[in-house]
């Protein structure tokens, strides 16, 4: 799945921002970070901040701070507030979907989505914050050759 | 054996090996929790843990051991599996269940932290678990202690 960018600068900054709810950041210094509009950020920094995710601190050393909860937050929440995920199942005008084919590929991408939904839904960002932690100290993705069935041939 | 550990709350709570008197107590919680009553199939797999594979199978209760007396507060079971669906031999965590007013307290954790404990002792390097993708809170639970989608889909139909 690709997400948009809005989406993907909500994850990043609110990762960034929730490392340390103590610190406050600027727009400029995560955008610098990250190699991402300043502009754009700032309007994604506004829409975290409407949801109760983000504060932004005025003044001297002022910036965004996080004030959501790291373990309650999930990656779904944040997403959900620049896009909408379910589009198969609420998609009404796709060609050819009154025809059995179409409502047969309409299950099936249900599925898909049901599957990106609950995936989601279930990673906090204080769950992320320990994907990273694990990554950074060479503990990576699960290896896939564990999955080979030899007792299925 | 009985390991007693502090979790993140400071709750001091005893993990140990379930035992008879405590069913009762675990039916009781998996029904507060589950809103379904399994007393036959509790008490029938406990006998069956005790029997049979004893080394291979787990079953594990979480004791608030403040205020007395001591209260079940949460249960895990678990055990190996070797073969099935051409699986290798891994540790398969069928139920665990904390009581609501212990949540976020870090009995969950050291309960699957027993069992991961046992399973590594028994000779496995791997913990398997099945969840329903509607019950976010327990996904995000088993995310939260590390555990990523394996490479097995379930798959199933209506008979």
């Amino acid at each position: 799945m690709k997400l948009q960018t809005a989406s993907r600068l909500a994850i990043y900054a609110v990762l960034e921002l929730s490392a340390d709810p103590d610190r406050q950041l600027s727009a400029a210094g995560i955008s610098e970070k990250y190699g991402l509009s300043t502009h754009h950020l700032s309007k994604v920094l506004h829409t975290l901040g409407r949801a109760g995710l983000v504060r932004s601190v005025r003044g001297a050393g002022g910036g965004y701070a996080f004030v959501g909860n790291p373990k309650r937050t999930t990656l779904l929440d944040v997403i959900e507030l620049f896009e909408t995920l379910d589009e198969t199942q609420s998609a009404t005008h796709d060609p050819g979907l009154a025809t059995d084919a179409g409502q047969a590929l309409k299950s099936v991408l249900g599925e898909i989505d049901e599957m990106t939904r609950a995936t989601l839904n279930s990673i906090t960002i204080s769950t992320m914050h320990m994907l990273m932690d694990r990554n950074s100290s060479g503990f990576g993705m699960v290896d896939q050759d564990q999955g080979r069935t030899p007792g299925n041939g | 054996m009985t390991v007693e550990d502090l979790t993140e709350d400071m709750q001091p709570i005893a993990i140990r090996p379930a035992e008879k008197a405590d069913l009762t107590h675990v039916v009781m919680l998996d029904e507060k929790v589950t809103g379904i009553g399994k007393s036959d199939y509790i008490f029938d797999l406990f006998e069956r843990y005790q029997t049979r594979r004893p080394d291979e199978r787990f079953f594990y209760v979480a004791e608030n051991l403040t205020p007395t007396p001591r209260k079940i507060v949460g249960f895990i079971i678990g055990e190996i599996r070797a073969w099935e669906f051409g699986s290798e031999p891994c540790g398969w965590v069928f139920a665990i269940s904390v009581d609501h007013d212990l949540r976020e307290s870090g009995t969950g954790a050291a309960l699957l932290d027993r069992l991961s404990e046992s399973f590594r002792d028994a000779g496995v390097n791997r913990l398997r678990t099945m969840i329903s993708r509607k019950n976010h809170l327990l996904m995000s639970f088993f995310r939260s202690r590390g555990l990523m989608a394996g490479p097995y889909i379930q798959l199933e139909k209506d008979l």
